[in-house]
């Protein structure tokens, strides 16, 4: 049993994340996959803005910002230019399911060989919890104070199930980190994504259910059940998309 | 070296190559299309990457990771996409990433027409993007100026770690004439590695390309990048000064203008009027010293002539002028393009017209 130690990705400080946000839990597993494949100096972050961003100075890697949205093409950018780099983003749901909506589905579509890891918790962290792309209906957030109401916002947007249509993409997947086997679970999902990125076969989108304990206005506990009966319903996990499988 | 009659908006591309750009990406728009049609095939003959963004927002994002990896980047548009571009173009300066981009520039303001125009000179001389940075501008008037421009584009991009701004009207992007083609320039990532994601020299260490900075260190940025807009107007002006000598009246006037121009003032020169010219080939830095070291004892007007209404780079002339003698302005816009008769007849009656 190996010893539980820091990644070799990640800066030796605190992340900046709140106490209780997975978004730190989520950053761990990307650069605990990479230490186990080795990837530490090949691998490129291209971060977004938000939360996210935070992971600018915790990580240890190469890393590149961009600006809100466009990490896709950013990554883009750099993969085209770099072929053999470990190249991922990771990205908030306002950042990809917003403004970069148009980001997002069109590397996809082009199936570029980078992988995206897609932190989704229903809401703007770093701008005080406005509505987000996904926030559930009823949920509310400070630019929906009574509950989101469909009938003028809309409805959450399941990315999983909208890049799945696509041709391109190789692998699609969604894994809740409220639990143990949630945790687990995305971890092999992270890995086999960054397999099939630097074996070349393409596209590839890992989306990970975290939780905002300060927008959402609970205590981190509470947010893991609130993820049991609200988010997971609605996101459910699970794998969209998965052109080498076998069988 | 090579000689070829080709298209504004091919030559520059092709120069572009030559040049060492070994990435693309851009978005279809009016007058620039040949500029991404182009190199969508010649990129990948030469080992490089052309891509069609689906959006100018993404293409400029897309040179922007590029450009991170030390491959020589380039995007181009017209007005309304350069527009799009500004956010991208701005988070290059901020972190520091060389690249080139072109505005072929179109009638504006709004979707504007699709005719040629000089109507972008202030977007691209005092805000190319939010938060208060500059680029190098380069306005070529002849195709071999462009060629030539843009061939060494990235030599001041990667030298002072900031974008450089090529801007050309439609005319300038449609029109064909002979150019002579430099060499294949030998890529040199050296000058990038101490500072690019590539690794290509072997370091263990990682790198961040950041366009956020905690605030001390962004105003530390912001002093240096003053320091080097201060160098470019002390080493990197370049200006043609035309028959000044003898000159009582001074047309400036830049890209398309100043060939326009030029025709007049020669028929006026051979009428017997002392008329010159002075043409800036860089936009900015703006060749301030040529308007101030005028001999204003003999100068009695000068004449702004462009493509646009009204005229866009008066302030900057006025600002060196010092009221030392009147300045007219002249132009056309909105894609109605500046002709011999109605540029030599405005010049006319203003040198005529004081006697």
């Amino acid at each position: 049993m190996p010893a539980y130690k820091r990644p070799s990705s990640l800066m030796p400080m605190t992340t900046g994340y709140c106490p209780g946000c997975l978004h730190a839990l989520a950053t761990r597993l990307v650069a605990d996959v990479i230490d186990e494949l080795d990837q530490k100096n090949n691998a490129i972050n291209v971060v977004s803005v938000g939360c996210s961003a935070l992971n600018l100075y915790s990580w240890a890697g190469d890393v590149i910002g961009s600006a809100h949205g466009r990490a896709p093409a950013v990554a883009t950018g750099v993969k085209r230019s770099m072929p053999d780099r470990l190249v991922f983003t990771y990205q908030g749901d306002g950042d990809l399911a917003a403004i970069g909506l148009a980001e997002i589905m069109s590397a996809a579509n082009r199936g570029e060989n980078f992988t995206v890891i897609f932190a989704n918790n229903q809401t703007y962290g770093m701008t005080g919890g406005q509505m987000a792309p996904t926030t559930l209906i009823g949920q509310k957030s400070t630019t929906t104070r009574f509950g989101r109401d469909a009938a003028t916002t809309g409805y959450p947007m399941q990315m999983c199930e909208l890049i799945s249509v696509l041709k391109a993409p190789v692998f699609v997947a969604r894994y809740a980190l409220n639990s143990p086997k949630g945790v687990m679970d995305a971890k092999k999902g992270i890995k086999k994504a960054f397999e099939l990125q630097l074996a070349g076969k393409g596209f590839t989108f890992i989306e990970l259910l975290t939780n905002c304990p300060t927008n959402w206005g609970m205590s981190p506990l509470n947010t893991l059940e609130y993820m049991n009966t609200n988010t997971i319903p609605y996101f459910k996990p699970g794998i969209y998309k998965d052109e080498e499988a076998e069988g | 070296m090579e000689k070829r009659f080709m298209k504004g908006c091919e030559a520059i591309a092709e120069a572009a190559v030559r040049g060492g750009c070994r990435f693309f990406a851009g978005y279809p728009i009016t007058p620039q299309n040949e500029i991404p049609e182009y190199l969508s095939w010649r990129l990948p003959e030469v080992g490089g990457s052309f891509v069609q963004g689906e959006s100018e927002v993404a293409s400029i994002n897309m040179v922007y990771g590029a450009a991170a990896t030390g491959t020589r980047s380039m995007t181009s548009s017209s007005g309304p996409g350069i527009s799009l571009k500004a956010e991208g173009i701005s988070y290059l300066a901020s972190a520091q990433l060389p690249a080139v981009i072109v505005n072929i520039s179109r009638g504006g303001p709004g979707l504007g027409s699709i005719q040629p125009a000089q109507s972008d000179y202030l977007q691209a001389t005092k805000a190319l993007g939010h938060g208060g940075f500059r680029t190098m501008v380069f306005a070529p008037a002849t195709l071999q100026e462009a060629v030539d421009l843009t061939y060494n584009a990235w030599d001041y991009a990667e030298r002072d770690r900031n974008p450089v701004l090529i801007l050309m009207d439609g005319c300038l992007g449609a029109i064909m004439e002979e150019v002579e083609l430099p060499p294949m320039k030998e890529l040199d990532y050296t000058v990038t590695e101490d500072w690019d994601l590539s690794k290509r020299n072997g370091r263990e260490d990682s790198h961040m390309i950041t366009p956020i900075l905690p605030e001390m260190a962004l105003e530390m940025l912001n002093k240096f990048k003053g320091m080097t807009y201060n160098m470019w107007g002390m080493m990197d002006v370049k200006v043609e000064e035309y028959l000044l000598e003898d000159a009582e009246y001074v047309v400036v006037a830049y890209g398309i203008a100043a060939r326009v121009a030029k025709e007049a003032i020669n028929t006026l020169r051979e009428e017997g009027y002392k008329v010159g010219m002075i043409r800036p080939i860089t936009l900015y830095p703006f060749p301030k010293a040529s308007l101030d070291n005028l001999d204003y004892g003999k100068v009695k007007g000068i004449i702004d002539i462009e493509m646009t209404i009204p005229a866009q780079m008066r302030d900057d002339i006025e600002l060196q002028v010092k009221g030392r003698c009147p300045v007219h302005e002249y132009g056309r816009s909105g894609g109605m393009l500046l002709d011999d008769e109605g540029v030599y007849n405005a010049i006319s009656e203003i040198v005529k017209g004081g006697e």
